[in-house]
């Protein structure tokens, strides 16, 4: 053990090390089923590849999880960010909704309202579901995983009011280049994700928003008798996942070309915290990483991928996504690393 | 006499990462003796009785009970040979009841069953022993942190120990709870108990113990008995130099600051119905305002008020001379007001993050999240304060929590001096800390006060009080019952104050 040099025992210390050793192993196991996964080719312009789809659809899941970490790292959990999905979803599928006209031989596509007024109509319906349950978590002191049942309980329904139950189709191309376009050969969807991935770690790091959550996390009574007001700093951060999650829609509506109130975004709350975990942030709050947690979101995305791509019965994959999971969080755990290397340890020394 | 120890350490040694916690250290304990062990913070106490209770393993030496080598791994084990402690945090769990919190660990079956009756039983002989009388199945959150502290004691009784340990029980008892306490220890003395005693209360120590251990620094210093070990002497050995109480004293005394003409914070009619009555204050600066009174007389309320904590339904505040409604730490924190609070683990450090960041903290707090500080000058501020105040630590960047207590208070001390406050509010800003670093912090307020800070000070020790403030408000029943002079009260005036007000 001690002839391992520093640096290499720093790195294994590091937080995104294992995050990281998942990744590549995963990454692995899709290259030994499939010698071209680490293939990117280039056609009309746009790149395509096994790496390039994962990423691609990983998006939403990237975007919820950075919301979801800040969330979390406040002692918090919002389980409404899949129903976040379905209500902005709805919103903006009915608002663009959009025809194909013809007029004077001219085709020509035309929106109920213009697009960028349905798209920031939609996020600020997401903005208003997270002062919604910000206002329930950080104005009424509920609990956050109650707080944010009530809208994950609630918002399919008021999707499916918005859509009058109905699937809404978009007719209308331009929007869909947010889930499908490229734009210098890279999909858009991933420029998204590195704005708001910019933005979030301009915030954290070069303003106090990183310091102050973090010790709201740790203890939210030292952290308000410092002056800090941790109230308002939890509502704000309900509001941002929420719009993190309005993003996401976007992305999921304009893939889709329509919005299913019962369907978009199943299941995504359960993903994203899932990803925040895998990426080495606690749940009891504290230190975070927003970089861990769109490793995380990688994972899942690549797990995924090797399910399909391996051809899993279809029924059963599910079973095998959780079990999965369950051993990448059994890798991660502190408590049986060291039991591990107690017993490497013991071993090497009776060798 | 020629009494055997019943329990022998020897040779004792522990290095955590940097720093050798124990040198060579040695103890004996005698049945039927209360035996104090000594020494300032960082003087290897706690971790010696980490290493007897099997909490850490030991890098070297021996432990004999009863001429028998032991080498417990875990409290569970040290409990079954008769080694039971009692520790300075209270480890129980608030939300069971009081005799679930004596059992857990050990429930009676009988039949298929917990047995509820003999717990609920055996619970209340148990309290009975120590002179409290409660109801048992009460949730031990429903009684007041002294009450829960001799649960604690109870419970470690209850378990048919040899040896008892009890790591600072006294800290949050007030005079009355800890003569209840060594009349239970001296009962147990007389069956033949030994006692290993911890505290940072010189008067207890005398009260008490028949023998005293001293370490320093890691050190094994001396085994003295407690008559032959004058009170200075025990200081001094403890401390390794010489520190005049009786001079330190006078001098402080001495020195007044210049007093502003005008009060900064003036409180006149504050109160909030149920917890505590009308209360008038005037805090100037340059000057100490002592808070005097009895645990549960309403000094921490009267701070939480001042500082925005609890809500208040009477009165006003002025702060320099204008009308303000402190509804929150933060506004307080805006018009000057620090606040350092009793609880130093659950109210004031963040234990996960680094010493820097939290002695930033109030001040980036009060500057807002946009206005972030650099990590250079954060990094500045930090060391000038590690340096000023003498914070014992290899960097700014370890985690908060790793320090030893008077070094989190002081740390806590300079979140607050980096804000350039106005008025220091000192909740028991020494409890749980050794007497040279007590005497350091003491010697740290004094001085922020002499350049114009207004402070308000509460402590239990009367004494100290007495010692730094130059008024002292008297508290009791959640009022205020008076105001005395600092240089013309004496224990005795400020009890007498108390007690008068009785009739």
């Amino acid at each position: 053990m001690n002839r391992l040099p520093a640096p290499f025992l720093a790195g294994l210390r590091h937080r995104l090390f294992w995050p990281c050793v998942t990744l590549a192993l995963l990454c692995l196991v899709n290259f030994y089923f499939n010698r071209g996964f680490f293939d990117i080719e280039i056609k009309n312009g746009a790149l395509y590849g096994s790496v390039i789809d994962i990423l691609n659809r990983a998006a939403p899941l990237m975007l919820v999880a950075m919301g979801m970490t800040l969330v979390i790292a406040t002692r918090g959990i919002d389980i409404s960010v899949g129903a976040t999905v379905a209500i902005s979803g709805a919103v903006v599928a009915s608002m663009i909704g959009g025809s194909l006209v013809i007029q004077n031989g001219v085709q020509s596509y035309v929106s109920n309202v213009p697009m960028p007024l349905a798209i920031l109509g939609a996020l600020a319906v997401a903005l208003l579901c997270g002062l919604w349950n910000g206002l329930l978590v950080a104005g009424a002191g509920m609990q956050p995983i109650i707080a944010t049942l009530i809208l994950m309980v609630a918002g399919r329904g008021i999707a499916q009011l918005i859509t009058a139950g109905q699937i809404v189709t978009v007719y209308y191309e331009p929007f869909f280049f947010i889930g499908n376009g490229f734009l210098l050969g890279i999909p858009v969807s991933l420029y998204i994700v590195a704005v708001v991935l910019i933005a979030l770690l301009l915030l954290i790091h070069r303003t106090a928003l990183g310091l102050f959550i973090q010790a709201v996390g740790i203890n939210p009574v030292a952290a308000r008798f410092s002056g800090i007001s941790a109230r308002a700093l939890v509502f704000w951060v309900y509001a941002f996942c929420a719009v993190t999650a309005g993003i996401a829609a976007m992305i999921i509506t304009s893939n889709v070309k329509s919005a299913d109130g019962n369907n978009a975004g199943l299941l995504l709350e359960l993903d994203a915290i899932l990803a925040v975990t895998l990426g080495g942030t606690s749940l009891a709050g504290g230190r975070f990483s927003i970089v861990g947690s769109l490793i995380g979101a990688l994972i899942i995305q690549t797990l995924t991928y090797a399910i399909y791509s391996l051809g899993v019965p279809p029924e059963i994959n599910m079973v095998v996504k959780a079990l999965v999971v369950f051993a990448v969080c059994l890798i991660q755990s502190d408590a049986l690393r060291a039991m591990l290397a107690r017993h490497v340890l013991r071993t090497g020394e009776a060798a | 006499m020629t009494v055997e120890p019943i329990l022998v350490m020897q040779g004792i040694r522990k290095s955590f990462p940097g720093v050798a916690a124990l040198k060579n250290v040695q103890l004996r304990l005698f049945p039927g003796e209360v035996h104090a062990l000594m020494g300032q913070n960082g003087a290897g106490k706690s971790t010696l009785i980490k290493v007897l209770t099997g909490v850490e393993t030991p890098d070297g030496g021996e432990i004999r009970l009863k001429g028998e080598l032991i080498q417990p791994t875990c409290v569970g084990e040290a409990q079954a040979i008769g080694i039971s402690t009692v520790y300075q945090e209270i480890n129980l769990c608030p939300n069971l009841s009081v005799a679930e919190n004596i059992f857990i660990g050990r429930f009676p079956i009988r039949g298929p069953a917990i047995d509820w009756k003999t717990i609920e039983r055996e619970s209340q002989t148990a309290l009975a022993a120590l002179n409290i009388h409660i109801d048992v199945t009460l949730p031990l959150a429903s009684f007041p942190v002294a009450i829960q502290q001799m649960v604690a004691i109870a419970r470690a009784l209850s378990t048919a120990a040899q040896v008892l340990i009890l790591d600072e029980p006294t800290s949050s008892l007030d005079e009355d709870e800890v003569e209840r306490l060594f009349q239970a220890l001296r009962q147990l003395k007389q069956k033949g108990m030994a006692i290993l005693f911890v505290t940072h209360f010189l008067d207890q120590t005398y009260a008490i113990s028949d023998r005293i251990t001293v370490l320093r620094n890691g050190e094994f210093v001396g085994e003295y008995a407690a008559s032959a070990l004058s009170r200075l002497d025990l200081i001094n050995t403890m401390v390794g130099r010489e520190i005049d109480e009786a001079s330190y004293a006078a001098e402080t005394a001495a020195q007044t600051g210049s007093v502003a003409a005008d009060p900064y914070v003036s409180a006149c009619g504050l109160g909030s119905t149920g917890t505590m009555r009308p209360i008038d204050l005037d805090i100037y600066q340059g000057q100490v305002l002592g808070l005097g009174g009895l645990l549960g007389s309403g000094r921490t309320e009267t701070a939480r008020m001042l500082f925005g904590i609890d809500h208040t339904d009477s009165g006003t505040i002025r702060v320099g001379g204008e009308a303000v409604k402190l509804n929150s730490p933060r506004k307080a924190v805006q018009h000057g007001i620090a606040f350092c609070p009793e609880d130093r683990k659950t109210e004031g450090i963040i234990a996960e993050l680094s010493i820097r960041e939290n002695i930033i903290l109030a001040l980036q707090a009060r500057r807002g999240i946009f206005r972030y500080l650099p990590k250079r000058l954060q990094r500045t501020i930090a060391d000038e304060y590690i340096q000023q105040l003498g914070i014992r630590t290899p960097d700014a960047e370890k985690p908060i929590g790793q320090l030893s207590g008077g070094n989190q208070q002081k740390a806590l001390l300079a979140r607050w001096l980096a804000t350039d406050p106005k008025m220091l509010i000192l909740d028991e800003p020494t409890r749980g800390i050794d007497i040279a670093a007590k005497l350091e912090i003491m010697e740290l307020v004094k001085a922020q006060c002499r350049k114009g800070l207004a402070i308000l000070f509460i402590s239990s020790e009367m004494s100290e009080v007495l010692r730094v403030s130059d008024r002292i408000a008297v508290l009791r029943d959640r009022q205020k019952i008076g105001e005395i002079a600092g240089k013309d009260a004496d224990e005795q005036s400020v009890f007498r104050m108390i007690a008068g007000a009785e009739s």
